[in-house]
């Protein structure tokens, strides 16, 4: 377990490693001017040169990358053109726009996406695993046609649609909700509860038709096996059967979904973020592309990739864990 | 044998009927069957798959509600009729007055729970003891199968658990209900012979002790031989023969019996002599061995092994499950590539080829694999699949592959117009069958057949044999037979190895094995392959018991 754990931990920092590069090569071929847009339009040759030199982009690509790599690992100092910042490890850099330092931008972001994040996920493990039990136990009833229906309406429509449908519904006509705003968790549970409520339900209807899929089928293949019978035949009832036996089956694969999902959820939903105007790592993400501010886009890129590398890891332990015929090597 | 008439028998079937509807029509599996079994009495229901035996042993749990099958006739088990029985006497009938002993003990465990958990929660269905109280009698009941350690073991997944020790597993949870009825079905068609025995004398134990009363299910007639009062030859859904177990294994009545009886290879019996191969030497393994994983975790499942095939010859190679049989068949084809040693093909070293190297040698060196169900592509039709070997040796020709394939199709007794055919269309011997004609499609020198008959009944497993026999001799092929059934390795073998813990433990010509064994092991093996004689059964037994 150690040993895996390790060999695990090191393949995490090459992928990581490999994604940094990648990142800065793409926006090293793009054809853009990073000295000209963190001064601005009005700047003269003379003064974007001047920045040029002050973030250092006249130094060679390979040394502007050693240079990121040792702000990670040991910090770095920048010059602000006045005085020196030092930048602590682990340092992402400084965002050529704002000149803040890229990991305090990430730390103010990050719980806003975590709580969207894993919030949503319960949610829409609840809904869709809870309509594939449905299906399995009443198969052909209201209640399953219901739930059905409304995951298969949530899947076929864009998130941006089922959204504003909320909103509309709960906040404009029938006055249920407040539209929502983000509060910290720290700050009132409370009000964090009823800001992501809707934004959790979005993600969650978007979502779910897939794990009620998932559910339902790997419920109804292991209904099918022998030790099911096996129990059947020593007067086990249907219910337990299905609750104990089948749903346990159809929990591995669901942990292996959930795990991806939840990765790319951390990076990905931008949409979800912009319309409920949660200031989240997508829209810095977005924003930061738009105007090539690189220190910022290297910084989400590779603080995703460690949520979905990470959350990778983890399903693969919790595999093991359900499942203990699989060995970790 | 039989016991004392009672007031009312323990199991009453008569006009048993059981449809299945298939399509507009239906299929009738069991077809007005009337059997009766006293309290305490053993009753063995022999046939070939497809004959009802299964179908009939599932109507008694009624298994079969809510599958759509129809139910006539008459069915009571211990004063409870399956068919109507509903909320408590369904449950009370399911585990408590009959419990059932399942084939392939694997997929018969839910893999994950560990076995003492499973086991005390069937107890807990039936008697609403306390979860601590369950788990205590679960542990119980494993110490009583037999399995050491119970209390840790029972903490086991069924994937840690050998077998055997899955299907005392499976009888241990039959039995923590303490039932009136066990109803076995196959409970030793997955497992060695050694364990096979264990298992039956088990059963028979159990029997003895407790007065449980015994349905045996099985297209096995050794098996019955020591186990059962009576005997219940099903084909087609009806009873053919019934009688005690001395009467219709010993002097058959009816002509299917005794074709059933024949059928059974007999590990006592010499074939009838061969024409004696060549001493040519075509393959020759030297000092073989194979280990599987790294380091810390390695097992070397062969171990210094080393044969020789001669042109036109059959090596029978026999052993237990993890004896590194199949392991050792597939690296004399070079599907697997030996960790160490040599293996000459018509003098040349192959052994260390690499793949592109072997290309030209896959041809004659071919395989025919155990499971015929798994080992053919479900979504290919048979014709292609038997085509493929052809293409992959660079046949481009359509005409010339279809009409290869027609012809191979003939040669193994298939209709060449099955070339469309999709393998579930085919039953189990058919599809071996198909098998054989894609490893013959090449034109091999030496084929490897990997438990060609361990899945088939015993009638289709002597034509299969017979199969492999005649292609042998009008090709003059080499064949390595791979088999745990002692019996069949002696009938078709011209030279047998007994292999043990990855080496081979004995090999001689099939006479000097079988007629006279040397080592302790063969010797073992031979006194646990079951006889078909009932008083040498029990016999055989009695000095098994003496000697454990």
């Amino acid at each position: 377990m150690k040993g895996y754990l390790l060999r695990r931990f090191i393949g995490m920092v090459s992928v990581l490693l490999a994604l940094s590069l990648v990142v800065y090569a793409i926006f090293y071929i793009a054809p853009s001017n990073p000295a000209q847009l963190a001064c601005g339009l009005k700047c003269s040759p003379a003064q974007v040169a001047q920045v040029r030199q002050r973030l250092g982009l006249d130094a060679p690509v390979y040394l502007q990358y050693a240079r990121f790599l040792e702000g990670i690992f040991v910090g770095r100092d920048f010059s602000t053109g006045t005085g020196v910042m030092h930048c602590n490890a682990p340092c992402l850099g400084i965002s050529y726009r704002t000149g803040e330092q890229v990991t305090s931008m990430l730390a103010t972001r990050l719980p806003v996406t975590a709580s969207l994040a894993l919030g949503a996920m319960v949610a829409w493990l609840l809904l869709g695993v809870g309509t594939g039990l449905v299906s399995a136990l009443r198969r052909g009833r209201f209640t399953e046609r219901a739930l059905t229906t409304l995951t298969l309406a949530g899947n076929s429509l864009p998130v941006f649609i089922i959204g504003l449908l909320l909103l509309i519904v709960f906040c404009s006509v029938l006055q249920w909700l407040p539209f929502p705003t983000y509060v910290g968790l720290s700050q009132d549970p409370q009000q964090w509860f009823w800001g992501l409520l809707l934004p959790w339900t979005t993600l969650a209807l978007y979502e779910s038709a897939k794990y009620a899929r998932l559910t339902r089928a790997s419920m109804l293949e292991t209904l099918a096996e022998d030790h099911i019978r096996t129990f059947r035949a020593y007067g086990v009832g249907e219910r337990h059967l299905i609750t104990r036996h089948a749903l346990r089956g159809a929990l591995t694969s669901v942990i292996a979904l959930s795990a991806i999902d939840l990765g790319t959820m951390f990076g990905g939903a931008v949409l979800t973020e912009s319309l409920f105007g949660l200031p989240g790592i997508g829209r810095l993400l977005v924003y930061s592309v738009q105007i090539v501010d690189l220190p910022v886009v290297v910084g989400v890129t590779l603080v995703t990739g460690v949520f979905v590398v990470f959350a990778n890891a983890v399903a693969d332990v919790l595999y093991a864990v359900a499942d203990r015929r699989v060995v970790l090597t | 044998m039989s016991a004392q008439p009672q007031a009312e028998p323990l199991v009453e079937v008569s006009g048993l009927t059981v449809e299945f509807p298939v399509g507009d029509g239906v299929v009738k599996a069991v077809d007005g069957l009337d059997f009766t079994l006293g309290a305490g009495q053993a009753l063995g229901i022999v046939g070939e798959s497809g004959s009802g035996k299964s179908a009939t042993a599932f109507s008694l749990l009624g298994m079969h509600r809510g599958t759509g099958a129809r139910i006539g006739g008459s069915v009571r088990v211990a004063g409870v009729d399956p068919r109507t029985a509903e909320g408590d006497e369904l449950t009370r009938l399911r585990g408590g007055l009959a419990a059932m002993v399942f084939q392939d003990p694997l997929s018969a465990l839910d893999p994950y729970y560990a076995i003492g958990d499973q086991i005390a929660e069937v107890y807990r269905v039936h008697t609403k003891a306390t979860r601590r109280a369950a788990r205590a009698r679960a542990v119980q009941a494993l110490d009583r199968v037999g399995i050491p350690d119970a209390a840790r073991r029972s903490r086991s997944r069924p994937h840690e658990f050998s077998g055997g020790m899955r299907q005392r597993a499976l009888i241990a949870m039959a039995l923590v209900c303490e039932p009136r009825l066990i109803i076995a079905d196959e409970p030793t068609t997955a497992l060695d012979v050694t364990v096979q025995a264990q298992i039956l004398d088990l059963l028979h134990e159990v029997r003895t002790e407790n007065g449980t009363g015994l349905i045996l299910v099985t297209h096995d007639l050794g098996v019955i031989a020591g186990s059962v009062d009576d005997v219940l030859v099903m084909k087609d859904g009806r009873a053919v023969e019934r009688g005690t177990v001395a009467e219709v294994l010993g002097a058959p009545r009816e002509r299917y019996t005794r074709a059933l009886v024949d059928a059974v290879p007999r590990v006592d019996a010499a074939p009838p002599p061969r024409a004696a191969p060549g001493r040519e030497v075509l393959l020759e393994a030297d000092g073989l061995r194979h280990t599987f994983g790294r380091r810390g975790a390695a097992v070397t499942a062969v171990d210094d092994v080393s044969l020789t095939v001669g042109r036109g010859e059959t090596i029978g190679i026999v052993g237990e499950s993890g004896s590194g049989k199949t392991t050792l068949g597939r690296m004399l084809v070079r599907l697997v590539e030996p960790s160490a040693g040599r293996i000459r093909y018509e003098g040349r070293e192959i052994g260390r080829l690499r793949e592109k190297e072997l290309r030209p040698l896959r041809r004659e060196l071919q395989m025919v694999f155990q499971d015929p169900v798994s080992s053919l592509n479900p979504r290919r039709s048979i014709g292609e699949s038997i085509a493929d070997p052809l293409r992959a040796a660079g046949e481009r020709d359509e005409k010339r592959i279809a009409a290869r394939v027609g012809e191979l199709l003939e040669r193994v007794g298939l209709d060449p117009d099955w070339y469309h055919r999709y393998p579930h269309e085919f039953s189990g011997g058919q599809r071996q069958r198909v098998g054989i004609a894609r490893a013959l499609a090449p034109g091999p020198k030496l084929i490897v057949c990997d438990e060609p008959v361990s899945a088939l009944d015993v009638t289709t497993q002597s034509h299969v044999v017979e199969l492999l026999g005649e292609l042998q001799r009008d090709l003059g092929l080499s064949l390595v037979f791979i088999a745990h059934d002692l019996a069949v390795v002696r009938q078709v073998s011209d030279r047998v190895a007994v292999m043990r813990a990855g080496r081979i433990v004995e090999e001689g010509t099939a006479d000097q094995v079988y007629g006279a064994p040397q080592h302790p092991y063969t010797k073992g093996l031979l006194a646990a392959v079951p006889v078909l004689d009932p008083e040498e059964s029990a016999a055989r037994r009695e000095s098994r018991l003496a000697s454990a």
